[in-house]
């Protein structure tokens, strides 16, 4: 049951074969049995539980909410939920309960989805792994088998995501099948008055149709995105995906985003600057950690921040204030700002010229193990993982990262779709089309925990957790 | 058909094409003085803590020295994607609030209905009157 898809689950809860709470308890098992991965900030048993009795009642009178009744949800710790802890995995914000839900969790609990919990990620959502501000969703999406959607921006309500970078920042939507994207993209996407920079068209309901024909699709190969740092196992699936699509009948075009190798640095300027404004809000007095010191409010504040913050975190406060000091700000923000039109004029010309969707890598390769992975620092990570992801972000546009195949090691390798503005659901219809012919191998959730069980027992796992 | 250009591509690869992540040019320049430390650690309220931090910033801005490179004459800068559409905004009217019990709680320090904060106008030593940089 834990395997199958949302559909799947949600007609099995429609017809009794399971209850909401049989479904959250098997879930909360292997929350426990997983727990040396540190998924997990915060898990909301006793929450879960409840809403699971209530979704059973519901159920029971056959009144049940629709296709997210009584599924379990987890929440990335940077979404606020009203009584339960949300941290960002930071010392500044542990113990902090905020009084409200984010819109996008208001509506999965409004809908009767199950709260299992808060996921862990990196400090305030500023690691390699990124935010769903330079490709978070997608990149883990891509590692981990997974669909990993990042709606257009405006699509989604930011109200309750602590937000990273205003202009960048979108909810993103992981789950096992585009399908399930779908469902929950439908549930969560239109205009939020508590945030206005979500769009006032009406939305209509994200219903795919099945897309059997693509011989009228153009899909576009931006050629900057074939770097020497691709793995030549990535390299070779993505011209696996390009064939495909050619030999059912599809239009499949190289095309040009000229200003694809300045995108990174552009990221790196005007993310450091907004989030330099976004952390100034974190001064200890009305909510967060304070420090002892009480000689000033100066003096509090910079021991509060130096408490609170890891040095990822301060080192890019620091550069964000440096490129907007008043003799910088030209030249470095305004600047990028002036870029980032150019890569997100890129993009239009590509799709004025009859391309329907792009198709790239996601990630540079499979997952890095642990020990590579920490021999680099942050930015570096950053600017080397969010390659082909952020720059969707820059111009806002809706992109999915569709797992294809299990590389030679074992480990999942995903190719992203980029789409026009708010064509979210032209892009998914795409990407279940492709998602369908690859038959991507589902993974055996038991069979894996049995195995690994014995290996865990000995095997002393490095972990970064914000309750050592 | 794009195959081909594909090849293309790689050929050119193979003659030594630049990747994203040259490290040539991330050496610091060496500008960040004690003046510009001071003065950003004092407008973040953040410190640096420690030399390797200076370095990172420095390497960080090498590194956004690249912008440099861009021909932007004539272009505008984009601050939202959504520029061409008018920002919503809420009637005046006040239907929601009076949760200043809720709101008080996360706050560590509170006197009745206000945050208390240390007193201010008093501002922060000067570097030259700190310890150096032991932490980190």
């Amino acid at each position: 049951m834990l395997g199958r898809t949302l559909r799947e689950v949600s007609a099995a809860l429609k017809q009794g074969h399971i209850t909401p709470t049989e479904l959250c308890q098997k879930c909360l098992s292997i929350i426990k049995k997983t727990k040396f991965l540190n998924a997990y900030i915060t898990v909301s048993e006793e929450v879960a539980l409840k809403q699971a009795e209530e979704s059973e009642k519901r159920y029971k009178k056959g009144h049940s909410l629709g296709d997210l009744d009584g599924i379990p949800i987890a929440v990335k710790d940077n979404f606020s939920t009203s009584g339960i802890e949300t941290t960002c995995a930071s010392n500044m914000l542990r113990g902090y309960v905020p009084p409200y839900n984010a819109t996008v969790v208001q509506k999965l609990l409004d809908q009767g989805a199950l709260l299992m919990g808060k996921t862990n990620l990196d400090e305030f959502a500023m690691g390699a792994l990124g935010s769903d501000t330079g490709g978070s969703t997608r990149n883990p999406a891509a590692h981990c088998g997974l669909v990993g959607l990042k709606p257009s921006y405006g699509l989604v309500s930011r109200h309750g995501l602590i937000p990273l970078v205003n202009s960048m920042d979108v909810p993103g939507i992981l789950t096992r099948c585009v399908d399930d994207a779908a469902i929950v993209l439908g549930v969560l996407a239109g205009h939020d008055p508590k945030d206005s920079t979500t769009i006032q068209d009406p939305v209509k309901p994200f219903v795919l149709p099945s897309l059997t024909d693509v011989s009228k699709l153009c899909i576009g190969i931006p050629k900057e995105y074939l770097t020497p740092e691709l793995s030549s196992e990535v390299r070779s699936l993505w011209s696996k995906a390009a064939n495909l699509f050619e030999s059912e009948g599809a239009k499949v075009i190289e095309v040009s985003l000229p200003h694809t190798s300045y995108s990174i640095v552009c990221y790196h300027v005007l993310c450091t600057s907004e989030v330099a404004s976004n952390m100034a809000r974190f001064d200890g007095l009305e909510y967060g950690h304070r420090c002892d010191i009480d000689v000033s409010t100066e003096a509090m504040y910079a021991a509060t921040r130096r408490e609170g913050f890891n040095d990822v975190v301060r080192g890019r406060i620091l550069s964000g204030n440096f490129f907007l000091l008043k003799e910088n700000y030209e030249n470095y923000f305004v600047k990028a700002q002036k870029v980032r039109r150019l890569i997100a004029n890129d993009f239009v010309t590509v799709f004025n010229s009859g391309v329907d969707v792009l198709l790239t890598p996601t990630t540079l390769s499979e997952a890095v193990p642990y020990t590579e992975f920490i021999k680099e620092d942050n930015r570096t990570r950053s600017a080397q993982d969010d390659i082909f992801t952020q720059a969707a972000n820059m111009a806002g546009l809706p992109a999915v990262s569709v797992p294809m195949a299990l590389s030679n090691q074992g480990l999942p390798i995903g190719l992203q779709f980029i789409g026009r503005a708010f064509c979210d659901q032209e892009l998914l219809t795409i990407a279940r089309w492709f998602e369908k012919q690859v038959q991507f191998p589902v993974i055996q959730l038991q069979e894996l925990m049995d195995d690994c069980s014995s290996v865990f027992e000995n095997e002393k796992l490095a972990s970064v957790s914000l309750k050592q | 058909m794009w195959a081909r250009a594909w090849r293309l591509g790689l050929r050119a690869l193979v003659g030594g094409r630049r990747g994203f992540t040259c490290k040539a040019d991330t050496k610091g320049s060496g500008r960040i003085t004690a003046e510009v430390i001071e003065h950003l650690e004092r407008l973040a309220l953040v410190d640096f803590g420690s030399q390797e931090a200076v370095a990172r910033l420095e390497k960080a801005i090498a590194f956004a020295d690249r912008l440099r490179a861009v021909d932007t004459d004539g272009v505008e800068p984009m601050e939202s994607v959504l520029e061409d559409r008018c920002l919503y905004l809420r009637s005046d009217h006040v239907i929601e609030g009076n949760c200043a019990e809720e709101l008080l709680q996360n706050s560590h320090r509170v006197v009745e209905e206000y945050f208390v904060a240390p007193p201010g106008n008093i501002s922060l030593p000067k570097l030259d009157e700190q310890e150096p940089f032991s932490h980190g």
